[in-house]
Formats: C-alpha cells, structure tokens, sequence
C-alpha cells in the first residue's frame, strides 16, 4: 500500500526532524547485525524500544517513518508493529508511565485497590496523564511476578508487594527526583556543593 | 521428596557470575556433549522423557527429532521466555538468579539440533533480565563458551537476546516467530510446523527457559538417571510458581508427584492459606487451565490424593480435572469471588487476543461484556447458558490454542461454582453493593463448591 492512500486517525505525519545520536546508530548498527543477512526487519521491536526510550517516550508518525527508512522497509510494516503491542504508546505520555497489574493474582490481592488509589492521588482516570505531565497511570494485563503481587512498573522498573504507603512513598520520590536539575543543567557552583 | 535440577546451587552467592557458576560445577555438561554426537544428545533427551514445561508438555526429545535436516537450510533454536501467563513467573526467577543454567542447556541443545544461531526471546517488561542475559552472554563469549570453535571442538553458535514489547499472544511459538521476525504476533496456521518452517522458513525449535535449562543435568547424568526422577511419564522436576492467598508466594522446585495437599499445606511450600482462611479453589497450570474447587483438587473424583504430575492433575478430564500446564497455582481463599475473577480473565484473553480468527476475536469480547453484566448484578439467568453456549463455540475453532485458553476458564467456573453465577442474576441489590470479595456470606444456600 503506498504511503498516499493510507489514512488513520492516528495517522497525523507532522514532518518533524528526528534523528538518532551516533552512538545511537552504532548500537542500533549492533543490533541488526544479530540477525541474518536480508533480516534487518527482526530488529524492528527493539528499535522501537530504543526509539522510544530516546526520543519523548512515545512515538509518532515522524518517528515511526524515520526508522522504517533507517531498517529500509515500508511505513505500514512499522505502524502496524508499533499498534499491536502494549509497549509502545502513539499517544503522548507523561514522564513517568506508571502501569499497574490488574490480571487475577494481583487483583485478588489488592491490585485494584491500588488503582483506585492512585486514581484518587494523581487526580486522574486510568489512561490518563497529569496536567503537568509527569504521571500517566495506565492499567495492565500480567506483569509476571505474581507472587509479589501487588506489582506496577514505572518505566519498566518493578515496584512489588505494593501497599498504600509504599505508593505514596514512590510518587513522592519520584516527584523530588523531577525537580532535581540534570548533572549537564547544574552550574559548577551547583556540583560542588 | 526434596530434589533440586534447575535451581541447584541457587542459594550461593554470586552464582549469577559465570565464574562462580562454573566453580560450582557449571558448563560440565558441554565439555561432554560436544564430545558425543549431536544424534546421541538428542537420544538421552529421548530417554529422560523431558516434557516441554512452557504448559502443552509435548515430549521435546520427540520435537527435537522432528527438524528438517535435509533441506540443507540453517537451522535455529529459539528459547521461549515470553513469559506471560497468568498466575506464572518461574522463568523470570530462574532467569534472574541463575542465567549461566539456561544458556549451558542452550549450548547443548543448539549442539545437538546442529544449529549455530539461537535466540533468546524475552519479554519487553523484563528489562532488568534483558540485562542479566546481556551480561551473562557476554560472559560466555569471552570465556569461549560461545562463539566461534567452543572449547576447541569447531562448532560454533552465536546467542542473542531478542525483545518482545507486552503481547501475551507471542508465548505461542508460532506467533513468537512471527514477532522475531518483525511483524504483528499473529500465530501461523500449522502445519506446516517451526520444525519444518520456522524462524525465516527455515527449520526452528522452539523450547521454554525451564525446558532448556534441564538439558545439562541431562547431558551430565544421562537421559536414564533423569527419568528415574518423578513419577510415571512426568519425569524429572517441574517449577511451580505459587501465589495468590497464600502465607508463602514463590517459585519452588517439586519432584514430579509430590501430592497437592502437601504442596498446599507444608511449611516448605506454600505454608496454607493467608490468615488461616478456608481453601476454596486452585487454578493449578496457569489462567488458562481450569480451576477446581477444594475437593477436587486435594482428591480425584474416585478419591485419589491428587499429584503434582501431567497425569494426575488431568485425570477426570475437564469434567473434574484439570492440567499441570505451566506450573502457575494460583491459590484462592473462601473470601475469593469466583465470578469477579472469571470477569478479570476474560478481559485478560479480551485483551490479548490477537483478532485473527473470528470466534476468538467477537467471544472473547462477548464473554467479557456477558460477564461484566453478571459480575455488576446486571444478568439475566439465561446469560450463564450464553455464556457456556460462547465458550464452546471458540474452543477448537482458532489457529492457535489462545481460544482454548480464553474458553477453559469460564467453562470450568460455570461447571463448578455455577450457584456463584445464579446468585449474582438473583441478587443485584447485594451484588452491586458489594465490590469485591464472596458474597459467600451472603448465600444462604450451600455452594457447590464442596465440603
């Protein structure tokens, strides 16, 4: 299907430049030599992931044609990977993607709970982000660690045997680390103290 | 009954470093396959009656015998670590303390399939495992483990950890070819099988991570030695990740044959039901098996002591039986809603399914949006037949067993705890109050539920 005929509500090209750093490509390089010749495709999912990880935490349109041209295969061949799995977010999310299990085993143990409570303490609904764009709360299907159950992840780090206090404890270090300037911000009075 | 294969030496410290890992006793097993044939390999496999452990248990000597040698095309093995059944997360335990045990029976397996590239499979949430491999395959390259001419023998095999990106459906190994190619999970239509047409049409094994972690106990002791273990045709030792309403969630190692109750009730296992709560129902395989109420999952339906084993757990069939499946028990107290929870697993499969096939695709949402009426006291008497009448039009009319899987549990829930369902049609003003948990004491009927 050429690029002219497809058209999707999710589909918005808004011709952005975006662009690997070297180091980047060199990994990326890394990656498509795993596979064998001819099978660049393979290497799609994870660079997905590292696209996504690199470039605002989710991804567009822009993105998506970037690397379709960068494993020299068709746009679609990269929308269609990208809507399938639950990894990958087309809308925009906050800074921290908080997913919380509400699969049987955690919810016998208080995963929803949890969700409520987190929807009462963000001020949000699952699938939505905060206002100021730090916390997305999403709800998830098994995370597989269900004996520690109840478990969430905050971009891909595992957070288990949740209990509300430990919730509130997370989101506050989490809001405190937000304001802390990157190490590259700080001037050098700053480091030194 | 105690008897440790995969998880030996975990409790040492350090043992996730290869150097520690081959003090103890690690990477033996290659020196010695790579000095037997890879057709011998594949014959102790035979003979130790290995039964895949990611949940069909097919024997996987007998799938190892049935690649393609002739086409003259590479040959690959892939380990499934997709691990993402419900109820399930042996492998990840497995993964993050012991990684070197996966990648020696990789060794050995690759070796005996006559493949010189693997892959490992594992799920995107998994990134700190994704790392712990990363480390322990880089380990191994510089150890001369892997790579070109291992230990001097000419063979060579490169191993690489691929990602998957949150989609249950690529656990089936079709689907996960699928996926390691680039494209959509969508299973494939067999035959013909990986082992004929896998991973890029060229012939595929696909194994599980515990399946493959087995293989250089065997190696090491021989197929004979390793079938001694067990009981019956489930040979060996199986994990069993336990959670739910328990006072000790985990991953232990069993003896295949150990009885449920002393899994359930020992204090090396389980250690009973969280605060001193009646048992009420066990999921024994993971989501996808179905769950049996008390009675019959401490005894078979002709008073046997049910085990921990292939055969035991499915004797009665699905008519008061069940399926070890992939070792996921999920244990469930008295205070446990059996329908909320079939609500929950229908909206898992809802999810998850790929929307290949139609019965699977439009009844997985029939079922969840069915359920969800009955769960919020919105049903009809009739929707409990619909739904039985659903679960049987899905099963065995799907490419890949993810419609079975979607099916089982509703029907089984219907079979055992149907006056659980009756209740929430004839009491919406009770069930619509109460959120979650049984409405058990609500019921002034017995339940079926046994006693």
């Amino acid at each position: 299907m050429s690029d002219k005929q497809f058209k999707h509500k999710l589909y918005v090209k808004k011709n952005n430049d975006v662009a690997f750093t070297a180091s980047t490509l060199e990994k990326i390089q890394t990656i498509i030599s795993h596979y064998p010749y001819g099978q660049q495709k393979s290497a799609l999912i994870p660079i997905l992931h590292i696209a996504q990880e690199e470039l605002g935490g989710s991804l567009n349109v822009d993105i998506m044609d970037y690397v379709a041209g960068l494993l020299n295969i068709t746009s679609i061949e990269v929308f269609e990977v990208a809507t399938f799995y639950s990894q990958f977010y087309i809308d925009p999310v906050g800074k921290y993607v908080i997913e919380v299990c509400q699969t049987g085993p955690c919810a016998i143990c208080g995963g929803e709970d949890m969700i409520q409570y987190l929807e009462e303490k963000l001020q949000i609904k699952v699938g939505e982000t905060t206002a100021d764009k730090l916390f997305s709360l999403k709800a998830v299907e098994c995370l597989g660690a269900c004996g520690s159950a109840p478990v969430m992840q905050v971009n891909t780090e595992f957070h288990e045997f949740l209990n509300l206090q430990k919730i509130d404890e997370i989101i506050a270090k989490l809001r405190s680390e937000s304001e802390l300037k990157k190490p590259e911000e700080l001037t050098w009075k700053e480091r030194l103290s | 009954m105690e008897r440790k294969i995969i998880l030996e030496n975990i409790e040492i410290e350090g043992i996730r470093s290869l150097e520690v890992y081959r003090k103890t006793g690690g990477y033996k097993s290659i020196e010695k396959a790579l000095k037997m044939t890879p057709d011998e390999v594949v014959n102790e496999v035979k003979t130790s009656g290995l039964r895949g452990r990611g949940g069909a248990g097919f024997p996987t000597g007998m799938k190892w015998g049935f690649i393609d040698k002739k086409s003259g095309n590479p040959r690959y093995l892939v380990c499934n670590a997709d691990e993402s059944e419900p109820g399930t997360f042996k492998d990840r335990y497995l993964l993050m303390n012991i990684p070197h045990r996966l990648i020696e029976g990789m060794i050995c397996s690759a070796y005996a399939l006559g493949s010189n590239k693997a892959y490992i499979y594992v799920r995107g949430e998994f990134k700190t495992i994704i790392g712990i491999l990363n480390e322990a395959i880089k380990e191994s390259y510089k150890a001369g483990l892997l790579g070109k001419n291992i230990l001097e023998s000419g063979y060579d095999l490169d191993l690489h950890v691929h990602t998957g990106a949150g989609a249950y459906i690529c656990g089936e190994e079709t689907a996960l070819l699928e996926s390691l190619e680039g494209k959509r999970g969508n299973p494939r239509l067999k035959p013909p099988f990986p082992a004929i047409k896998g991973l890029y049409d060229c012939p595929t094994v696909v194994n599980n991570v515990e399946t493959l972690a087995n293989i250089g106990w065997i190696v090491n002791n021989g197929g004979k030695e390793y079938a001694k273990i067990g009981i019956g045709r489930s040979t060996g030792t199986k994990l069993i990740s336990a959670c739910g309403n328990i006072n000790n969630p985990g991953v232990y190692e069993i003896e295949m044959g150990l009885p449920v109750e002393e899994f359930i009730y020992s204090d090396k296992y389980c250690a009973g039901v969280k605060g001193g709560k009646e048992l009420k129902a066990v999921i024994p395989g993971g989501s996808s098996v179905p769950i049996l109420p008390k009675n019959l999952i401490l005894r078979t339906a002709e008073g046997q002591p049910r085990l921990m084993s292939y055969e035991s757990l499915s004797e009665g069939g699905f008519i008061t039986g069940s399926m070890l499946g992939s070792g996921g028990f999920i244990v469930y107290d008295e205070d446990a809603c059996i329908v909320r929870n079939t609500y929950n697993f229908s909206r898992f499969y809802h999810h998850e399914s790929c929307g290949q096939c139609s019965p699977c695709r439009e009844g997985t949402s029939w079922m969840e949006s069915v359920l969800h009426r009955v769960e919020n006291g919105e049903g009809k008497m009739k929707d409990i037949d619909l739904l039985v009448s659903i679960a049987s039009k899905i099963e065995g009319n799907t490419i890949c067993p993810l419609g079975d899987a979607a099916s089982w549990p509703v029907a089984a829930a219907i079979r055992h705890f149907r006056s659980e369902f009756e209740f929430h049609v004839q009491h919406p003003e009770i069930v619509k109050n109460v959120k979650h948990g049984s409405l058990e004491k609500y019921m002034k009927a017995p339940a079926v539920t046994g006693e």
